[in-house]
């Protein structure tokens, strides 16, 4: 088995087989993986997820979280962003409901052709997984060999899937949209959870000393 | 306090209707009421307030809550006329109560002497219909001026050289400078350019009932939750409400203005909120409807005087479309600069306002501003260095360092008048009102593009001389969008070769006046919003003494 494994595999085929060098280096984050992981197990009932079934929000979730991963900084996961693409498809990305059913039924036969052993995409290793996203990026460098179904907009299902998770990532945590929860996708990036700010704001305008005219000024040529 | 706002009926002949609540609208809308008149303006969108104003990425740039939707008014775009135009989002306007005053980045410098008389000073070029203004920069200084301290803009006179006369400074100072504009100001001192603090129509100051800004950092493509910004929405909007004649009539879409047996206009025929057709009544007409809306609404107001559109005996009704031209390089620093706070733009330059076309081979001119008006989900998805991972830990890294230390140079420049370049009325393609959709036709001029190449040249020094870790450029190209939308209804003495005369009056229609981007002989060097309501304070100025005159009632 690969060194390297997913979150959901961890969680569910117990630590059999896993290097303990890898799972002590990536500890903090993978508790805290696997403690969201728990809340979105918990709340990946019906009455939580409104377009999503629990198996396809477990499909998602580990899809957004391989391209967003968690590091030492928050990912798509602890961001929520499977809570923002599902409450997506039942609001403003409504018509993006066939593209992601169909997209899911693709990702399974894509999963069954490159890994036949393998029965789910979350149970893939990370290695895997990445290869499988790769071959269905249209912009990757290995990918094209199997065109993907593009959406109805022209977009294809990968596209849709990271488009909308870099953006459940990085939504005002403040709107109706479910997405960067807790503020965890603006974290990663370094920008404050406020909308208010003051003076200085960076590094270089710290100790500017107010504006002065320009000693040299004046009577330049124009050009 | 809650005003005591008018609501007259349409069938009311109010003194004035005017058709868009934007830049010049509100203005308009201002100094009619303020001088006695009675006003109605007609606009197409919502009237949102404060409160309305969030920070949903998705809902105000995905999904078009401030601006025209595609779906409800498509647009279809081509490059020349020989060519059949296809559906394209070619143009991004406010389609709320303020327009695109709501959400701009607030750029606000005055145009400068050359602006008005180019034409006579570097004579006639090849491809381009340039031509004179017929009111210089001395005529609109005052109006200038009067945009300054009525409407709210804050900067520093005297701090460019390269600034026309001004009869009065700033009525507050600039707003604070960022790191992206210390680093602008020191690299482009160290190259002997002149950066300065940049006019901006947003308050460093409080003013009764609008805070100063708060440098939220969702400024351009977001209206203001606190007023800071100086739209017509925070500043010239209750003013016109406050004298109790105006009233401000939302989801009002004018599509004909009609002419009586003598020629003369009689209101305007709009649909209202549940698309039932209304006519207000007025006496006169003023269209302050933005540089696409104005001309497209002459054009669906042909008849049988005017059977080629509206005041269109010239035939230059939609043509000379102008957008400025504009390229952009990128840096990305060592340390953090947080220029996601704030404001967009904090320092600019003006030393190629007017370049010498023998020494540089091209027309035109220009200025560089350093700015980040990108929010985090638009960042992700467009501010990374080109060839950037596009997900994975890769992706993540680079946005991680990026999102904090990038700033961009706008180069922003000349576009010549081309006849071609056009807004005209589609053949096929409809809105969801059943209306002709617009067709834009643009190709910029050739020395457009090879003015703003040699800027992004400059800004590329520019970030070379900062010491930017990494810095990128995009090569300027040929232009398919805009939402500077100038000059489809020119301004001039001659009825042949113009729309309006220098009151803003159309030389066809005594009651029927037309006030907006559409108004502009020539580009500037980009922001035309300050020079738009310079415009209309100056031409509710002409058409209340025309008014006075009884010269409307003929």
């Amino acid at each position: 088995m690969d060194c390297k494994t997913s979150r959901r595999a961890f969680l569910s085929q117990t630590l059999t087989g896993i290097s303990a060098a890898w799972i002590s280096a990536n500890m903090p984050a993978m508790l805290s993986a696997a403690t969201h992981a728990r809340q979105a197990v918990k709340s990946a009932s019906p009455a939580k997820f409104e377009f999503f079934s629990p198996e396809q929000a477990v499909e998602v979730e580990a899809i957004s979280a391989c391209l967003i991963p968690t590091t030492d900084t928050p990912g798509a996961r602890e961001a929520g962003v499977v809570f923002f693409i599902d409450r997506a498809l039942v609001t403003f990305a409504k018509d993006n409901q066939k593209l992601y059913s169909e997209g899911l039924l693709e990702l399974q036969a894509r999963l069954h052709e490159m890994f036949p052993a393998v029965n789910k995409f979350s149970a893939a290793t990370l290695e895997q997984q990445d290869q499988i996203l790769e071959s269905l990026d249209p912009q990757s460098p290995g990918a094209g060999r199997r065109p993907f179904r593009p959406g109805a907009g022209g977009q294809s299902f990968f596209e849709t899937v990271r488009v909308h998770s870099i953006s459940g990532f990085l939504i005002d945590p403040d709107s109706d949209k479910h997405g960067n929860r807790d503020g965890a996708g603006w974290k990663a990036i370094g920008r404050e959870n406020e909308h208010m700010f003051q003076p200085p704001f960076g590094y270089y305008d710290k100790d500017y000393p107010g504006w002065k005219p320009n000693p040299a000024n004046a009577d330049k040529p124009k050009s | 306090m809650t005003l005591d706002l008018p609501k007259y009926k349409t069938t009311d002949e109010v003194d004035f209707v005017v058709i868009g609540s934007g830049a010049a609208g509100g203005i308009v809308a201002k100094e009619l009421s303020e001088n006695g008149f009675r006003v109605v303006v007609l606009e197409q969108g919502p009237y949102l307030t404060e409160k309305d104003f969030i920070h949903d990425e998705i809902e105000v740039l995905n999904r078009d809550l401030l601006t025209n939707h595609p779906d409800l008014q498509p647009n279809t775009f081509r490059k020349t006329p020989d060519e059949k135009a296809k559906p394209q989002r070619a143009i991004a306007y406010g389609r709320l109560v303020g327009g695109t005053s709501t959400h701009f980045t607030a750029n606000f410098w005055r145009f400068h002497e050359i602006d008005f008389k180019e034409r006579s000073k570097v004579g006639a070029i090849s491809g381009s219909t340039l031509t004179d203004w017929p009111i210089s920069y001395a005529d609109l200084e005052p109006y200038y001026t009067k945009v300054e301290w009525e409407i709210g803009v804050s900067g520093l006179a005297g701090a460019s050289p390269f600034d026309p006369p001004r009869s009065k400074p700033y009525p507050m100072p600039p707003l604070p400078v960022k790191s992206g504009g210390v680093i602008f100001e020191r690299a482009a001192r160290k190259l002997g350019w002149n950066p300065f603090p940049a006019p901006m129509a947003i308050l460093s100051q409080p003013r009764p009932g609008r805070s100063a800004c708060i440098n939220c950092g969702f400024c351009l493509a977001f209206a203001c939750e606190v007023g800071a910004k100086s739209s017509s929405l925070a500043a010239a909007i209750p003013m016109a409400e406050k004298t109790g004649r105006c009233e401000i009539r939302p989801n009002s879409y004018v599509h004909r203005i009609e002419l009586d047996a003598n020629g003369r206009a009689t209101g305007a025929i709009y649909f209202d909120a549940q698309r039932n057709v209304q006519r207000q009544k007025a006496k006169a007409v003023v269209v302050c409807a933005n540089g696409a809306e104005t001309p497209r609404l002459l054009l669906l107001s042909a008849n049988k005087q005017f059977p080629d559109g509206l005041a269109n005996s010239s035939g230059v009704v939609g043509k000379n479309l102008m957008f400025n031209s504009g390229a952009l390089s990128v840096g990305v620093f060592e340390h953090p600069l947080n220029d996601y706070k704030g404001f967009a733009v904090s320092r600019i330059l003006h030393d190629f306002y007017e370049l010498d076309p023998d020494k540089v081979g091209f027309h035109g001119g220009g200025g560089l501003d350093a700015r980040f008006d990108m929010t985090p989900i638009s960042f992700a998805l467009g501010g990374l260095p080109p060839g950037s991972p596009r997900w994975g830990k890769g992706f993540k890294d680079v946005l991680s360092n990026n999102f904090t230390r990038t700033v961009e140079i706008l180069c922003h420049g000349t576009s010549l008048p081309v006849e071609n370049n056009s807004f005209s009325l589609d053949p096929d393609l409809k809105d969801a009102w059943g209306l002709p959709a617009l067709r834009m036709t643009y190709k910029d001029h050739p020395d457009d593009v090879k003015l703003c190449n040699w800027l992004n040249a400059r800004a590329a020094e520019l970030l070379q001389a900062a010491g930017a870790q990494k810095q990128w450029s995009y090569p300027a190209g040929e232009q398919e969008f805009s939402v500077h939308l100038l000059g489809t209804c020119r301004m001039g003495n001659d009825p042949k070769t113009s729309v309006i005369n220098s009151d803003h009056q159309t030389h066809d229609v005594k009651n029927l006046f037309l006030c907006d981007g559409s108004s502009l002989v020539t580009s500037g060097r980009g922001q035309p919003t300050m020079t738009i309501e310079a415009l209309a304070f100056r031409a509710s100025d002409r058409i209340r003494a025309l008014a006075k005159r009884g010269d409307l009632s003929t």
